[in-house]
This record gives C-alpha cells, sequence and structure tokens, in this order.
C-alpha cells in the first residue's frame, strides 16, 4: 500500500510541475520570439511546451488511480480492524454505544479513511513538493517574487487552514451533536413508524425533526463565513504574487539583473501554481472531519471484553457434559448485581426449565453459560473446570444459546440456516425446518429455501421468525442447548407440541428452557425458579436481556 | 444524470436563488479574469519592450490590486452563498422526504436502513454539487465565452483555435459521461447495500457468536469489501479517464495556441502584448470546464442521491379517504391480501360495536393482516372493510386512527422519558396524573417507580433497558391513555409471564370495557375475554 501510495504522490508532483512548466516555458518561449530570433533557436522550447502539455493528464490520471486504489485499500483493513474488535467485546463491551451510532461509526468513519488518503494526505504531499520547486525557479531569477510566492503558498496551505480550523472546530462542536442527534431522530422515526402513524404521533416527530434541523442549518450557516475565507485568501496570495512578481520584475529588469524575456517566467508561473495549492484549504477542513471520525474509531477499539480470555486455556473437555453454576451472582456493569447466589446443574440429557418473573435474571443465567459474561463471584463449571479458564468460543463450541430476540438476517432462508452449520445440505436444511415445524410452510414457498426473509425477518411473521432461529439452533448440533423463550409468539397448543417437538430433537443433548409458560414444567426433568426477592427485583428491571442489537446488555448502559 | 435536474427546483426553493446569484457572480469573475489578464500583458511588455520602470507602472499595479481585491471579494461570496443555500436545500429536502415516508407509511416506502442512509449521508453529499460542481458549471458556461469576446478582436487566430477546440470538452465530456452515470449510480446502490450489509451484521453480532460465525464474517466483510473496491476502481478507471481526456484537449490546446503564436510573433505577425494576453486568457477559457470534469466525480453522489429522493417523493402516496372516523360495527367483508411469496390471507368477519372480538389461528393465517388492513398499513386485493357501513377506503385515516388504541406484537419505545413514551397518543406532553393512572391500569406503574428515576427514565433506542414484557405493558399503557373507542390488540400478553400475563389480561378487560376491541390472541384467558372469536385458519388446514 506505501508504495502504491508514494506512487501517487510522486506522479502527482509530476502533474503539477508540468502545469508549471508549461505556462513557463510557454511564457519563455513567447518573450524570446517576440526578438525575432531564427525558429531553430526557440525548438527547444517548442517541444518542451508540448511534451508538458500532455504530461500533465496523464501523470494526473496516474495519481488519481493509484491514491484511491491505495486508499480503498487501506478502508477494507480498517473495516475488518474494527468488526474483528467488535466480534471480540460484544455484546457486554458495547453497553456505551447506541444503536444508531454504531451502524454510522462502521460506515461514515471508516469511509472517511479513504477520504483522510486521497483528499488530505495526497494533496499536501504534492504541493509540498510542487510549490517548493517553483519557489527555487522563480526566486532563482528573482528573490524578492521567489519570496513572495513562498508567502503565498504559506497563506494557502497552512495560513487558512490554521485560520480556518480554529473557528471549524468551534462550529463543529455545534455541529456534530446535532448531526448526531439528527441521525438518532431519524432512525427513532422511520423505525417507529407504525407506532407513530396509529398514535398520530408523526406530525409532532417531523415537527420536532424539522426544529433540529433547522438548528443545523443555523449552525452551518455560522461555519459558512468560513469556507468563504479559503477562497478569498487563495485569490489575494495569487493576486499578491502578480504585484510583486510584476514589481520586483520591472526593477531587476531596469537593473540589468534580469534577462527581459524572463519577466514573463517570473509573472506567469505563480498561475499554474495557486491552481495546485488553492486545493490545500478543502483539504485542511476535510482533515479535522477525518481525525473526528478517526477519534470515534479508536473509541470503538478500545471498547474490551469484560469477559477475559485466558493466555493459555485449558484443553475443552470432551463430553459427555455437565454444565454447573454453584453460587454465582452476577450484573452487566459493575455494582449492578442481576442474578444473587444461583445454583444450577445441568447434567447430560437433562431437561431442566428455568422459570422466574420477567426481570428475574433468566437471560442472565443463559449469558453466563455461553459466557458473554463471567460471574461477579461463584463459579461457572464445564465438567468441573472453570469456565474462565476455557477459551469462550470452545465454549461456544458446545454450548448453544437461542435469545429471546435471535436475530434473523436480511437474506434468505437458507443463508440464515446455514449460519447454525455452513456444511450443511438442503437436505439437513429440511430436517431441521421440519424439526422446527416450519418445513410445511416453507414447502409452500414457490422460491422454497431461497425466499429472502426481509430486514429483520419481518417478511415473515413472529410465529415464523421464532421456528427459523429455532430451526438454525437444532441445525448447530450443540451438546448443551440453552433456549430463550423458544415458543414466544405461539400459541399454547402449538408451543406445547413445538417444545416436545425440539426436545426430542434434541435427542440426548441436555437443554435448558428458558420459559415463563407454566404448561412447559410438565415436559421437562426438572424446574429452577429464580425467585423474586423484592430487592432482586428492584436491581432486575434496569439491566436484562440482550436488546436486538450487538446484543447490547441492554440497561446497562442507557438507564440511569 | 442531468447536470441540473429540473426537480431539484421544484422541490427545492433555496436552490433558484442560489442559481441566479452564482451567475451574476460568474460573469463578475469572468470580467475579472479578463481584466487581469489585460493588465498583466500590458504591464509585461511595457517593461520588456518599451522600458518602462516602476513608476511608469503605477497605475497598472494599482489596477492589478483592485482586480486581486474584486476576485476575493467574489470568491468570498460565491462559498458563503453556497454553504447556505446548501444548507437550506438539505433541509427542504429532508422534511419532504420524512413527511413523504410518513404518508407513505410502513412497508410502502423504502427499507429502513435506506431511507436513514439517503436521508443523512446521501443528502450531505449535495454540499459538494452546491460548492463545487454548480458554480462551476455556470463559470464553464460564462467564462469562455468572456474570454473568447476579448480576444476576437485581438488575435482572431487563436480565437478561432480556441472556439474549435473548446466545444470539444463538452462532447467528450458527454459521451464519457454517459458511461461514468450508470456506474456511479451502480456506485451508489453498492455502497448503500454494503453499509445495509453492515448494519444487518453488526446488529446480529451476538447470534454469530453464538454459532462461531463471527470470524467467517470478517472475511465475508473483507470479500465484500474487496469486491467493493474492484468495482469501485473500475468506475475510476473510467470516472478520471474523462478528466484525463479533458486536461489533455486543454492543455494541449494551450500549448498548440502557444507554440502558433510563438512562430507568428517570430515571423512579426503580432506584438508581444497581444500574444501574452493570449497566453494568459488561453488557459482561463479551458480551467473551468476542465475543473466542471473534475468535481463531476465528487458531486455525482449528491446527485444520485438527490434522483433517489426524487423517486420516493413522487411514489404516489396511497388514497386517502375524507369521511371523518365513523362509529359503529368493523365488517371485514370478504378482504384478500395478497403477501409477496406466501398465501393470500382472507379475512371476513364482523365485530359487533361494545364486543370483544379474538382473532385466532395458526401464525401466518393473517391475524396481524386483519389489524394491519384497519390501520391502513395494508390495503385490501379484493373485498373491503367497512366500518359502521361506510367504506373504511372512504375515510381519512388520520381522523380514524385517532379514533384507535394499537398495542402491536413488538411495541416501538423511542428514545426518551417513559412518560413521554406513555404520551405518546395524545398531544403535548400529558399530565403526570392522567400517565400514572394509565401506568396503573396497565400493570406498569410498579416497575417504573422501582426505577431511580420512575416515570422520568430515560429509555435507550427502541427501550433498550426494559425487558419485553415491561415494554408491552408501557405500550398498553399507551392504549389506556389514548382512550379510543376502538382498540386493536396484538397478542399482547404474548411476551409476559404467567402471573404478568393474567394481571395485564383483567387490564385488558377493563381497557375493553364499553370499546370495540378486535385482538390477534392465542392464550386460553386472553381468548376467554372475547364474546366471539373469529377462527382465522385456511378452510383446507381446518
Amino acid at each position: 500500500m506505501r508504495a502504491r501510495f508514494l506512487v501517487a504522490v510522486l506522479a502527482g508532483a509530476g502533474a503539477a510541475g508540468a502545469a508549471a512548466g508549461l505556462i513557463a516555458t510557454a511564457a519563455f518561449l513567447i518573450s524570446r520570439a517576440a526578438l525575432h530570433p531564427p525558429v531553430l533557436h526557440l525548438m527547444v522550447a517548442i517541444v518542451a511546451v508540448r511534451a508538458f502539455g500532455i504530461g500533465r493528464g496523464v501523470l494526473r490520471y496516474g495519481e488519481r488511480l493509484a491514491g484511491h486504489d491505495a486508499a480503498l485499500r487501506a478502508l477494507g483493513r480498517t473495516r475488518i480492524r474494527i468488526f474483528t474488535h467488535l466480534a471480540k467485546v460484544a455484546p457486554a463491551g458495547l453497553a456505551g454505544f447506541r444503536r444508531a451510532d454504531l451502524a454510522k461509526r462502521l460506515a461514515d468513519d471508516v469511509d472517511a479513511v479513504l477520504d483522510l488518503l486521497t483528499r488530505v494526505v495526497l494533496p499536501y504531499a504534492v504541493a509540498l513538493i510542487a510549490g517548493a520547486g517553483t519557489v527555487l525557479l522563480v526566486g532563482s531569477l528573482s528573490v524578492p517574487a521567489g519570496g513572495a510566492l513562498a508567502l503565498g503558498i504559506l497563506l494557502v496551505g497552512v495560513g487558512v487552514p490554521v485560520l480556518q480550523s480554529r473557528a471549524a472546530r468551534q462550529a463543529d462542536g455545534r455541529l456534530a451533536p446535532l448531526r448526531g442527534s439528527l441521525a438518532t431522530d431519524t432512525a427513532d422515526l422511520v423505525q417507529g413508524l407504525p407506532d407513530l402513524i396509529a398514535y398520530g404521533a408523526v406530525d409532532a416527530r417531523l415537527a420536532a425533526l424539522a426544529a433540529t434541523g433547522t438548528d443545523l442549518r443555523r449552525a452551518e450557516r455560522r461555519s459558512s463565513a468560513l469556507a468563504g475565507i479559503a477562497a478569498a485568501a487563495t485569490a489575494v496570495a495569487t493576486g499578491l504574487s502578480l504585484l510583486v512578481g510584476l514589481a520586483a520584475g520591472a526593477v531587476a529588469v531596469r537593473a540589468g539583473v534580469l534577462r527581459g524575456e524572463l519577466l514573463a517566467v517570473i509573472v506567469l508561473t505563480p498561475l499554474a501554481v495557486f491552481e495546485t495549492v488553492g486545493a490545500l484549504p478543502a483539504a485542511a477542513q476535510r482533515l479535522a472531519a477525518g481525525r473526528a471520525s478517526v477519534r470515534r474509531l479508536r473509541e470503538v477499539l478500545a471498547a474490551s471484553s469484560p469477559v477475559a480470555v485466558p493466555d493459555v486455556p485449558a484443553p475443552p473437555p470432551a463430553g459427555p457434559h455437565t454444565l454447573r453454576l454453584e453460587h454465582v451472582s452476577a450484573g452487566w456493569s459493575p455494582g449492578r448485581t442481576v442474578l444473587r447466589d444461583v445454583s444450577l446443574t445441568l447434567a447430560p440429557g437433562d431437561r431442566v426449565a428455568l422459570t422466574g418473573p420477567s426481570g428475574s435474571g433468566k437471560s442472565t443465567v443463559a449469558a453466563l453459560l455461553v459466557r458473554f459474561l463471567d460471574p461477579a463471584s461463584g463459579r461457572a463449571t464445564l465438567d468441573g473446570a472453570d469456565l474462565r479458564s476455557l477459551d469462550p468460543a470452545e465454549v461456544r463450541k458446545i454450548v448453544g444459546y437461542l435469545p429471546e430476540d435471535a436475530y434473523v438476517f436480511d437474506t434468505t432462508i437458507a443463508t440464515n440456516l446455514r449460519i447454525g452449520r455452513p456444511a450443511a445440505t438442503d437436505d439437513e436444511l429440511w430436517k431441521a425446518l421440519a424439526s422446527a415445524r416450519l418445513a410445511d410452510w416453507a414447502g409452500t414457498l414457490p422460491e422454497g429455501l431461497e425466499t429472502a426473509v426481509g430486514e429483520h425477518g419481518l417478511a415473515l411473521s413472529g410465529g415464523q421468525r421464532r421456528r427459523l432461529v429455532l430451526a438454525r439452533a437444532l441445525l448447530a448440533d450443540f451438546q448443551i442447548l440453552v433456549l430463550d423463550e423458544p415458543t414466544e409468539h405461539l400459541d399454547d397448543e402449538t408451543a406445547a407440541a413445538l417444545t416436545r417437538d425440539l426436545l426430542a430433537a434434541a435427542g440426548d443433548r441436555a437443554v435448558l428452557l428458558i420459559t415463563h409458560r407454566p404448561g412447559i414444567a410438565a415436559l421437562v426433568d426438572r424446574v429452577v425458579e429464580l425467585g423474586d426477592a423484592p430487592q432482586r427485583r428492584a436491581s432486575a428491571t434496569a439491566a436484562r436481556t440482550f436488546s436486538a442489537l450487538a446484543g447490547t446488555p441492554a440497561g446497562s448502559g442507557q438507564v440511569p | 444524470m442531468k447536470p441540473l435536474d429540473p426537480r431539484l427546483l421544484r422541490y427545492a426553493r433555496a436552490s433558484r436563488w442560489y442559481l441566479a446569484a452564482t451567475v451574476v457572480l460568474g460573469v463578475l469573475s469572468a470580467a475579472l479574469i479578463v481584466g487581469q489578464a489585460t493588465i498583466l500583458a500590458y504591464g509585461i511588455s511595457a517593461v520588456f519592450l518599451d522600458g518602462a520602470t516602476v513608476a511608469d507602472l503605477m497605475p497598472a499595479l494599482v489596477a492589478l490590486a483592485a482586480v486581486t481585491a474584486g476576485r476575493a471579494a467574489i470568491g468570498w461570496a460565491q462559498e458563503v452563498a453556497a454553504a447556505r443555500s446548501s444548507a437550506a436545500v438539505k433541509l427542504e429536502l429532508r422534511g419532504r422526504l420524512l413527511a413523504r415516508a410518513a404518508a407513505l407509511g410502513p412497508g410502502r416506502g423504502p427499507a429502513t436502513g435506506e431511507l436513514v442512509t439517503l436521508v443523512t449521508r446521501g443528502l450531505d453529499a449535495l454540499d459538494a454539487y452546491f460548492a463545487r460542481y454548480l458554480p462551476q458549471l455556470v463559470l464553464a458556461a460564462l467564462v469562455p465565452a468572456v474570454v473568447l469576446v476579448r480576444l476576437a478582436p485581438a488575435d482572431l487566430v487563436a480565437t478561432v483555435t480556441i472556439a474549435v477546440t473548446l466545444p470539444l470538452i463538452p462532447v467528450f465530456m458527454a459521451l464519457v459521461g454517459l458511461h461514468t452515470e450508470a456506474a456511479n449510480r451502480r456506485q451508489f446502490r453498492l455502497l448503500s447495500r454494503l453499509s445495509h450489509h453492515f448494519l444487518d451484521v453488526v446488529s446480529g453480532l451476538s447470534t454469530l457468536k453464538v454459532f462461531g460465525r463471527a470470524g467467517a464474517q470478517a472475511e465475508n466483510i473483507r470479500r465484500v469489501g474487496e469486491q467493493q473496491r474492484r468495482v469501485t476502481m473500475r468506475t475510476l478507471r473510467i470516472a478520471f479517464l474523462s478528466s484525463l481526456v479533458l486536461e489533455l484537449l486543454a492543455t494541449l490546446s494551450v500549448a498548440l495556441v502557444a507554440v502558433g503564436i510563438g512562430l507568428r510573433l517570430v515571423a512579426g505577425h503580432l506584438d508581444l502584448r497581444t500574444a501574452l494576453l493570449v497566453l494568459i486568457l488561453a488557459p482561463e477559457a479551458y480551467l473551468p470546464l476542465r475543473q466542471v470534469g473534475a468535481h463531476y466525480h465528487a458531486s455525482a453522489e449528491g446527485l444520485a442521491a438527490a434522483a433517489s429522493a426524487f423517486e420516493v417523493l413522487e411514489t404516489p402516496a396511497p388514497v386517502n379517504g375524507s369521511l371523518p372516523a365513523p362509529s359503529g360495527a368493523i365488517a371485514f367483508e370478504d378482504v384478500v391480501v395478497r403477501y409477496r411469496g406466501s398465501d393470500a390471507v382472507r379475512i371476513s368477519a364482523v365485530v359487533e360495536p361494545g364486543s370483544v372480538v379474538a382473532l385466532t389461528g395458526p401464525s401466518g393465517s393473517g391475524k396481524s393482516t386483519a389489524l394491519n388492513v384497519l390501520l391502513g398499513f395494508a390495503s385490501c386485493d379484493s373485498g373491503r372493510v367497512t366500518v359502521g357501513g361506510i367504506d373504511l377506503a372512504a375515510v381519512d385515516l388520520v381522523s380514524w386512527r385517532s379514533a384507535i388504541a394499537w398495542v402491536p406484537q413488538r411495541p416501538y419505545l423511542f428514545a426518551g422519558t417513559i412518560r413521554a413514551n406513555i404520551g405518546l397518543g395524545v398531544p403535548g406532553i400529558p399530565g403526570i396524573s392522567e400517565v400514572v393512572r394509565a401506568a396503573r391500569d396497565a400493570g406498569a406503574h410498579d416497575f417504573i417507580v422501582a426505577l431511580p428515576r420512575g416515570y422520568d427514565t430515560v429509555l435507550g433506542d427502541d427501550g433498550a433497558g426494559l425487558s419485553a414484557g415491561q415494554r408491552q405493558r408501557i405500550a398498553l399503557a399507551r392504549a389506556f391513555l389514548r382512550d379510543a373507542p376502538f382498540v386493536l390488540l396484538d397478542e399482547p400478553t404474548a411476551n409476559l409471564d404467567a402471573a404478568t400475563a393474567a394481571s395485564v389480561t383483567t387490564a385488558i378487560a377493563r381497557l375493553a370495557a364499553g370499546r370495540t376491541v378486535l385482538m390477534a390472541a392465542h392464550r386460553p384467558e386472553l381468548i376467554a375475554l372475547a364474546d366471539r372469536v373469529v377462527d382465522l385458519t385456511p378452510v383446507g388446514a381446518r
């Protein structure tokens, strides 16, 4: 990537140099011609003019292609780095970020890396080389003209950006929160549209959004005066170089220090340089935005997971597996205990139901068992080994978890199922669908397994979504299954039938069934009841289950 | 893609005065460019050939300073006008887009992710269009004309050379542009698909982790990103080719003109002052055209976003009736609703005023669809729904919805306080006593007051911080506070544990008293509340 970028810088400097060279040699050519020399004496200048004319376009093309290619590669790497980190710390490590925010970070801030390279670093590197070269050329002919040119370049390339960024920092302080809240409000409006329309609250929401928009517009207007400074300063700097060039050149020619035919070179060459340098203030403006994006990306990269991966994980036990909680207390953030002194054993082939009122920490138990969370006190063990000594990824190969709001991806039924087992054949997919009692319905679809399920699976009914994620969990072939409200959105009869089916489909796997359906008790070996002591209940209301996004432990960050 | 979409002037009024201001500034700018060139040509030849001193040049130097000041002022005004008008245009388009999306209702407009991207990132891309492309377009039309008018009396040969090569630039631009336009649209679609794919994958991160698939998704993202890079580079090779052709044309023409006047100077057919004027002005004639090419790429994204916005704005909204909300019995008369890739849903049912009707049937039999048709979220493909004998299609939906309290399967809670969420259906800020009464009725009061900040607790987006049961009870409190004659419930106890479900069922009984209730239900205790049960199981499946 670095080599590609260097190619871009050199090509760009060459292009800018060719532009200056074209006007300089042309000015010289014409001035010489005015003295009526033999045409042969002009041949070198004529060839140079034509060569610069061609070189400029070709080099510029090379600069832009190489620069974008290098930047796109950098972009891809940044995206992967961010995603890999998110995958490592989710869900418990992302408590502090909001959904709209996180998505925006991934899309916008990562894209800003591209901008930073092609539109900030590249033009500055090019202007530095080309500007220095031209100043040397003009300065060798007339020191004051060279000095004025250098001054002009510094004014446009450094002075204006410093001025701009100082004022822009204030403006951005106003703009960024407004843009953020505009994005959140927009997402809120669009996603909550059905509720808003049904309750006649759309107009009020639109008005609130318009008010935020007006504030944003006002802030944007305020910073607009700054955008103009750059254009004005570039005009002033160009004019200054022309003025000084003409005046100093006139003095030098009269004094006999400068040959008359070089006067046009001194005066006119800066015109070409400012074409290149004039782009710098805009580039510098992007630098501020780019730096803010980089800072936000660093924030995401700095999020750490509360679940520690041991340096040398113990080898995963071979099984058959016994999963055990011993006097465990746990919570999603320090000092906020959701679960107090819970003990539970899941022996091979066990069918256990975990019940309790909403907010009693049922989903927290599940999170502990798949190591999305570690106990604050007590132990969670697999075949006697503390879960903390094992690699979390290995634990999740043995213990499967179907959360209450398991995610359905915006793709086909088959692709959603194959997340459970990538190598599954179509027959295996149909078998899993049959176990979840979805095969009959899927069989009626014209596109069968290739039917798209829509955003968040919204093309399916609630019950169908539930069965789909259940089929996916069955397909994954975990030896221990933790199912959180697997029969949600189904009527009691279907729920009981489905539970019976899935217990049968589970075979000799151990199953922990988290449910509030009283009827389920009859179908399992044992029922563990999470009590609702008042103090537990009060603290449990805040932190509980996984929200749909990134499985952020809901409540650990948002509710004060 | 047209350089200036007339729809932009129609949908965003601020763009009209901006265009006018840009034309005026463009004319002034062109005049100053010509003035500066005239002064420089005079000054250089006076010193070089006529032996003028700095003192002789004084008037020219003062004029040059004045031209510089003028160009600075115009440059400043242009940027300020651009920033202001683009802010105004974005505000206007954003408002229109969201209002349109609201008028279209769920399911009829673009996907939520796409819409959010369009309203935020997409419209922001218009900045480049207004600040860079549009002024440059105006200059590209004005400056060459003014330059040619100045050059014609001075040197006809150079004028003709420039006049002949100039039109080649827009011709080539159009030829290459034809290709780039399609590529740019593809590019924008690719980007928004990529961002949707990202959001989807990040949203399902826990699920991926459970299945040990997060690592594989990283590989997937890498592959998609690499594919995006290749496609983008393909687009850019062509897009940049347009600027290459333009630059080559422009610089070679300048070189041609320079060599030509040089040779004519030697022959004595031309004086130095005229030659210098031609040399300085020739590049100025090509410059704006070249920059149009350079800015086209940057602004194309904005134009593509604007085109998507106009598409949404021009999507016809469902026809809205004008009659006020009727009262009386709800009747589904042989209603058929077809969903993509699924069997048609058939509904025939009557809900007498003041009665409670439960819709039952397996998942997918149309319980939710029936409620969506009543809310105007779905349209009947055949048959009709009447209320009090009046066809719902003739009724004003806003008025009709104000007579409805709705509790969906998965209610959406907004970033804001619990109090504001409960008060969603009443205008202004509801009185705390009414909110508390509604929350008590819904069985939500106890858990709300147990929160440290009670009713003023600020929820994360989409109600993060609450359990499914708690969210449902807040939605139910909404319905109580709404106090509407019609109540639509979509399996309201599905997410509640047995004890809570029982208390909510009691609450629903309270809510049902004196109202007309239609609910999708599968729990026996809920069905027990119904005066009548309508089984929607398809006839063949019974």
